[in-house]
């Protein structure tokens, strides 16, 4: 007892004058010095001290790795604590000095085998991480025994440390079959192994896509579920994670693994709340809505994630991102809870705009009132982005819930009249949607907008003023002063403002044509001549050339009905959602960006084998694909749009502009003057003229959401691009009828549009060989709401794979760009994907693609297999298609006869194949014919008995000759072919050609 | 001195250094690549990289690596990303760098700041660092820089226990405690004979393995020995609520927690039962809590941690009726002209349950334009921090005859715009021996020891975020 006292006392003293801090206290010249003098000394508590010290300056991120050797000389110790601290420092050092590293080996094996679990576990944890190559060999033996030690703490570590050997060097792993230890311990007796085991499968298994790690069945899904129960609550995170990778057999199986999971939802970790979460909204999907259970699930959801929006704002932050994703997918979950969503005055701003975004999703006719008045609180709050998502949120109620709108509206009114200037600008914007989708109802408070025209310093308020200035410039005495007055300082706006403003004012002409010729001469030669932006040149010049060549149509075009705009915006497309829910608590929830985006281990090691673009040659890296190859594509898509159109106009309308920057130029002025001067007399003479521009005539019911396009209800540039390059239906309609055209103009502008179309579509061109019909090659899921429908064909000797793109996601796509993979007969593209414009939401466009055959070699299985990649401004998707083999046939493949009959003995009969072709009704003649389609040419034709036998031959883009003989019977729809070829593998892919066109 | 600035230069010029790298591999990068690669991280690796402390001034006082060192450049995107949010709370928890996630958390006027290379959940990161932040919190009783400094050696090797290759490894007070004993026991008399007992030498380093740690109840340690065997229950319940400016309640709901401190010996198993359990709208557990008989039966079973911990957390929804102590009457006014404003605010008892309300406090936080205020308080101090223009009522016990007041004029910056915001008031409030909701408990079972210990149950509610619009 009195020695203890003492040792308290001494203690005590210990522990009020020797703080750590001591250690920061000593940063001399000669510290490194001292330290080596100390670490060197023969007392172990002053060991102790110095390599404390070492420790302290490696926590300040000071460099003390110059002791190394002499710190690994205090390793070996019975003290667990000093020998704690050198392993500490070994980790932090042992990579830049591996030679060093490689004299603790010694001590790690040792340890290994000490009768201390603790021991044997602290030193196979550090060995696996020490980085360095020589020593992970040493490692394998020790960590073998570790995998299979009696006390399980030694297993859970050493289960860990596989993956992070694996990390280091995979192969080893492999080799060593650790692998197969770690599966094995998913069956452990003690549930922490299980939890280590899964975790270390799923790192594993992340960095490996393809690898099948996770061979999840019934039965290790039973043992996870056991484990679940019973580990820790971090294991509890990676077994849940690991649980949502799995797809159940059917309902039943998915609601009882359901049921096991739900007690999970009452975990105080928010981590495993969240994961269970997941789990549960995966598993849902599969349960039929009118289970008894699905309801009682959806009922359990909702409690845990209110509890989640109680806990520190960096843990309701990632939550709230989460419920977003859940309420856009089960709404009815949370409908009851709005007022949790409720912000409180002193949330981090980064809290308050999730809330707020959430609130809008969950607003209905049942709670409008409420929402709104919250709004209005939120609106005189003082965080600036915090007021302008609110002001922007009622403009949102107003759009979603209609029975709000009128409230709203009059709350946007009593916002306006607060005059805080960036309040009135974000009402300015949600009231121009506001009048979108109630035509007719609220023009009313016009008058009270104009009054702050002056105020509006941004460039989308003031484009959302001067767009409903110029929609409702008949009602707007001084519409034209107004928009007058914006045109002063035409090239200080931003380009948002310029095309807001040619556009409103080509309106403002159309509606009143007798006072604003002036101006509207002003813009277009403002927008067309002295302007850089090719978006705004463009649109200048399609206005141009629309009122020059006929104004009715112009007014058609140009005043045209507005879609509508729908109730929801900012939704995230339906197949992205899917995939995000799948993946509730990740960083991708987080960012609400597709997980593929996140690790490049998943996407570079699946397609590993892609080739670099087909410009740049042959491309040897494996690598390629995620790389070199990738970033080479050309960016070029774009530009020749604007180049294109611009010198089709400059054409025809405008010489003096086509040569160098344009002159203010007299030929300039005369061509508007008499242009606008044609204009104005159809203008105002007989309305019922016979041209008529069908009004959009695809993407119609497509509701076009408001914050996509900054010029929300005409044309675009983008919207006519679009419409010019791609479909054949506006191309009728513009092209259609050139008598209806002013004979001035007539001809060089169907001439060119024509033109344009050849370039961009090649739809209409006369068939030549046979080409299937289009099949879906991407479906839409797959990709992001991208879907690609194709085909391939052989047009007048350019083989073409012709695409139907649709755009079925939410948002616009645009930067287009495909390759192709090697493959056997070299095909690549001829030339850069030609998607001029930026596809819409629910467009689709027509491309054909010209291929050749010099791009790289590799022979594929099937033989015609084509593996495709297509780029857009999204992601990059995967796809592989089959072409028919008859695209290859050329157009010389008629071989002499007397060459054909040498060539036919030559080759060996094992190279002869046999096909029959059913139920073809055709006479010989016919079927020859229809083949010549096709290039394959009939050299020679026998009649025997009654069968005809057709001779004929096919020569491939590569030179491979393919001989034929076809036995066509009289009254027999059953044809034969025999197939001759030095390659006989072809002879399958012929003679599916042979049917293709036979049949068709 | 000295040592400080050559720290600070060192990190300047590390700075310097990587920031100069980030941005030269940033224009290298070709377009393609830049475009659909900028999200990707490099392929797996741990979980959590590297974790940094940060002050709230933005010095990087301590890192830890658990794997290979990364600069601390990398916090640079943190810091400029905290230089624009102005208020440390205001930093967004999860950040995106060319190369890696930061995941922090912000307490104790302290940053925790985390690396990240791969996919992993973000909620998994920031209830560690919060864990982190407990730990150090129940080691060191604060968590403050000074305090980190003066352990730096406990804090190395408590992140080393409590982590592997980012998986976490001990993260329960009770284990760690057994494999690294807590500096400030030393200066504790009573515990530091159960500290020799365990630790004999001058080691803060356990060389057995923990009991718990391996065993089906991991909270828990083995072989506890107590001559007074005792058993506290903390029932705390906080009132979150928004009243309106006329003081009706907007939202309004109870955040409640069970703290328990349990000092019995051997492996007793606990029972705690309620009067009204269907009460609660939601539940979180310990671990150690048997969740099908709370399912069945409603009750707590439980073989308890030793010493403090959470039992549960519970939420008690908006749904059901929330009752609100006190009322707010409230007048704060702007005149058109004049460069003044009006201030009046009284608190009174409104639901009670005749228990007495006491740390009563009002802040108010006021539009940048007021520049003094001349009140006077019926009851309490206020103060007025100029800098910040946060004002402060320090009322105290409310006296249910004598409702406190606070009146006076406010003083506005001469030719400043009226102020547009309405200041909100913030109300702290507490009232011993209840619990608001109208929870309680029924009894405190035990079984498995022979023992007969001594049990309390103390029942607390205060105001969380209670807030009165203006």
């Amino acid at each position: 007892m009195q020695e203890w006292a003492n040792h308290l006392c001494e203690n005590r003293q210990f522990g009020s004058k020797m703080t750590d801090s001591k250690y920061f206290t000593t940063t001399k010249k000669g510290e490194i010095f001292e330290l080596k003098a100390e670490l060197n000394s023969d007392k172990k508590e002053k060991k102790k001290e110095a390599v404390k010290k070492v420790i302290a300056s490696m926590t300040v991120g000071k460099d003390v790795s110059a002791l190394f050797p002499d710190v690994v000389n205090c390793m070996q110790t019975d003290n667990l604590e000093l020998k704690k601290l050198v392993y500490l420092y070994l980790m932090n050092y042992a990579k830049s000095q591996p030679d060093m590293a490689i004299m603790a080996v010694n001590t790690f094996v040792k340890d290994c085998e000490d009768p201390n679990p603790l021991i044997r576990a602290l030193a196979v944890r550090t060995m696996g991480c020490i980085r360095v190559d020589k020593i992970t060999e040493y490692l394998c033996e020790p960590l073998r025994k570790c995998l299979k030690d009696e006390d399980p703490y030694v297993r859970k570590t050493a289960a860990v440390c596989v993956a992070k050997l694996h990390d280091i060097n995979a192969q080893l792993v492999e080799d060593q079959g650790f692998l197969d230890t770690l599966k094995d311990l998913i069956s452990d007796s003690n549930p922490m192994v299980v939890a280590n085991a899964v975790a270390a499968l799923s790192e594993i298994a992340e960095s490996h896509p393809n690898s099948n790690l996770m061979d999840l069945n019934p039965q290790t899904i039973n043992k996870l579920l056991t484990a679940l129960n019973e580990c820790t609550e971090w294991g509890q995170i990676f077994i849940l994670d690991c649980l949502a990778n799995y797809t159940p057999r059917d309902d039943r199986e998915s609601q009882s693994i359901c049921e096991r999971v739900t007690p999970r939802l009452s975990h105080a970790n928010s981590a495993v709340v969240l994961s269970a979460v997941k789990v549960l909204m995966k598993f849902m999907e599969m349960l039929p809505k009118d289970l008894d259970y699905y309801g009682t699930l959806l009922k359990k959801l909702a409690p845990p994630l209110v509890t989640l929006l109680s806990a520190e704002p960096e843990l309701q932050y990632v939550a709230l991102r989460n419920i977003n994703l859940i309420v856009q997918r089960r709404p009815e979950i949370l409908k009851h809870e709005m007022k949790v969503f409720f912000v409180k005055y002193n949330d981090p701003i980064y809290v308050k705009l999730e809330k707020l975004d959430i609130m809008i999703r969950l607003a209905s006719q049942a709670n409008i009132a409420q929402v709104l008045a919250e709004l209005k609180e939120y609106a005189t709050e003082v965080d600036v982005d915090f007021v302008r998502k609110a002001v922007r949120a009622i403009g949102r109620c107003a759009i979603k819930v209609e029975q709000s709108a009128e409230r709203c509206v009059s709350t946007l009114l009593d916002l306006i009249q607060t005059k805080v200037n960036y309040v009135v600008q974000e009402a300015i914007v949600v009231i121009k949607d506001i009048f979108r989708k109630y035509p007719n109802k609220y023009e009313s408070v016009i008058a009270t907008l104009c009054e702050n025209l002056d105020s509006l310093d941004e460039p989308e308020a003031r484009a959302a003023m001067i767009w409903i200035v110029g929609e409702y410039a008949e009602r707007i005495d001084n519409a034209d002063e107004l928009l007058e007055s914006f045109l002063e300082g035409f090239h200080d706006e931003s380009t948002q403002v310029q095309l807001q403003l040619l556009t409103a004012i080509v309106k403002l002409f159309l509606k009143k044509p007798t006072e604003t010729q002036e101006l509207v001469q002003q813009v277009l030669s403002l927008a067309t001549q002295d302007s850089d932006n090719p978006d705004l040149r463009d649109r200048g010049y399609i206005y141009w050339r629309l009122l020059s060549t006929d104004p009715v149509a112009a007014k058609e075009v140009v005043l045209a009905e507005k879609p509508l705009i729908s109730e929801e915006t900012d939704l995230i497309e339906p197949t992205l959602l899917e995939e995000l829910i799948c993946h509730i608590g990740t960083l991708a929830s987080v960012y609400h960006k597709p997980p593929s985006a996140f690790v490049e281990g998943s996407r570079g090691v699946q397609h590993k084998r892609l080739p670099g673009s087909a410009g740049s040659g042959e491309s040897e890296s494996p690598d390629a694909g995620s790389a070199g190859g990738v970033s080479e594509a050309p960016p070029a898509v774009i530009p020749s749009q604007g180049d294109l159109l611009g010198d089709l106009l400059n054409l025809d309308l405008t010489p003096p502009t086509a040569t160098g920057p344009p002159p203010p130029s007299s030929g300039m002025q005369m061509g508007a003057m008499d242009l606008l001067g044609g204009g104005l007399d159809s203008l105002m003479g007989d309305e019922s003229e016979p041209p008529h521009i069908p009004p959009r005539t695809h993407t119609p019911q497509s509701p076009q959401l408001p914050h996509q396009s900054p010029s929300p209800p005409d044309y675009s540039p983008t919207e006519l691009g679009g419409d010019l390059g791609g479909s054949p239906a506006m191309g009728s309609g513009f092209g259609g009828p050139p008598a209806a055209m002013p004979a001035s103009f007539s001809a060089p502008v169907s001439g060119g549009l024509d033109d344009l179309f050849d370039l961009g579509g090649g739809v209409g061109m006369p068939m030549g060989a046979y080409s299937p019909p289009k099949t879906i090659w991407l479906p839409a899921m797959k990709a992001k709401g991208l879907e690609i429908l194709g085909t391939f064909a052989r047009r007048a000797g350019v083989i073409q794979m012709e695409m139907t793109l649709t755009n079925k996601a939410m948002s616009v796509m645009s930067d287009f760009a495909i390759q192709f993979n090697r493959n056997s007969f070299g095909l690549a593209p001829a030339g850069p994907l030609q998607v001029l414009t930026p596809l819409s939401p629910n467009q689709s466009i027509e491309v054909a693609l010209p291929l050749n055959t010099v791009g790289p070699i590799m022979k594929m299985e099937p033989l015609n297999n084509l593996q495709v990649a297509v780029k857009n401004n999204i992601d990059v998707f995967y796809f592989s298609c089959q072409y028919p083999i008859s695209m290859l046939f050329v157009e010389d493949g008629t071989m002499d006869r007397q060459v054909f009959l040498a060539t036919w003995k030559d080759i060996p009969n094992d190279n002869e194949a046999q096909f029959q072709i059913k139920d073809c009704h055709l006479n010989s003649d016919a079927a020859s014919n229809k083949l010549q389609g096709s290039n394959i040419f009939t050299i020679a034709k026998r009649t025997v008995e009654g069968q005809d036998m057709l001779y004929q031959s096919i020569k491939l883009t590569n030179g491979i000759w393919v001989l034929a003989e076809l036995k066509v019977q009289a009254g027999n729809p059953n044809f034969m072919v025999s197939l001759k070829c030095r390659a006989p593998e072809v002879s399958q892919c012929v003679f599916q050609s042979y049917e293709a066109v036979l049949k068709n | 001195m000295s040592t400080k600035r050559n720290f600070i230069d060192l990190q300047r010029h590390l700075k310097d250094r990587t920031r100069g790298a980030f941005s030269a591999a940033h224009t290298l990068l070709p377009y393609w690549h830049r475009v659909t690669h900028q999200w990707q991280l490099e392929s797996a690796a741990e979980m959590i990289h590297s974790l940094f402390l940060i002050n709230h001034t933005g010095d990087i006082f301590l890192e830890k690596h658990w794997k290979s060192v990364i600069s601390r450049g990398v916090c640079d995107y943190f810091l400029e990303v905290k230089e624009k949010a102005v208020e440390p709370e205001n930093v967004p928890p999860v950040l995106q760098t060319p190369h890696h996630y930061l995941i922090s958390i912000y307490r104790d006027k302290l940053f925790f700041l985390s690396v990240i290379q791969t996919e992993v959940p973000p909620l998994f990161v920031i209830e560690f660092l919060h864990r982190v932040a407990d730990t150090f919190q129940d080691y060191f009783g604060e968590c403050s820089e000074s305090i980190i400094k003066d352990n730096v050696v406990t804090v190395y090797e408590l992140l080393e226990e409590m982590l592997d290759n980012g998986f976490p490894l001990a993260t329960e007070s009770n284990i760690l405690k057994e494999m690294i004993k807590p500096p400030t026991i030393l200066r504790s008399v009573v515990n530091t004979l159960t500290v020799l007992l365990f630790f004999p030498g001058s080691s803060n380093v356990g060389d057995k393995l923990p009991t718990g740690q391996l065993s089906n109840i991991p909270w828990r340690r083995a072989a506890v020995k107590y001559t007074n065997n005792e058993a506290y229950f903390d029932v705390i319940e906080e009132i979150d609520a928004i009243l309106d400016k006329s003081g009706m309640t907007v939202f309004a709901e109870i955040q409640g927690v069970i703290e328990a401190c349990t000092r019995l010996s051997g492996m007793p198993d606990l029972t705690l039962s309620f009067m009204n359990p269907r009460l609660l709208d939601d539940v979180s557990f310990h671990p150690c809590v048997r969740f099908k008989r709370w399912e069945s039966e409603r009750v707590l079973s439980f073989i308890p941690p030793d010493g403090n911990f959470t039992l549960m957390t519970y939420h008690v929804s908006s749904q059901n009726l929330v009752a609100i102590p006190v009322y707010v009457k409230q007048n704060i006014s702007f005149f058109e002209t004049g460069s003044c404003g009006r201030l009046d605010i009284t608190i009174g008892p409104k639901q009670t349950m005749g228990k007495m309300v006491e740390g009563l406090m009002v802040t108010v936080h006021m539009p940048k334009a007021v520049l003094s205020v001349n009140l006077t308080a019926s009851q309490g101090n206020y103060t007025y921090d100029l800098a910040t223009k946060v004002l402060v009522w320090d009322i105290g016990k409310l006296n249910p005859q004598k409702p406190p007041n606070l009146r006076g004029t406010l003083s506005v910056q001469s030719g400043a715009p009226r102020p547009e915001e309405n200041p909100a008031l913030d109300i702290k409030l507490k009232i011993q021996q209840l619990a608001i909701s109208g929870l309680k408990v029924n009894r405190l079972d035990m079984y498995g020891e022979k023992y007969k210990p001594f049990k309390g149950v103390k029942y607390m509610t205060k105001a969380g975020k209670f807030q009165v619009r203006t």
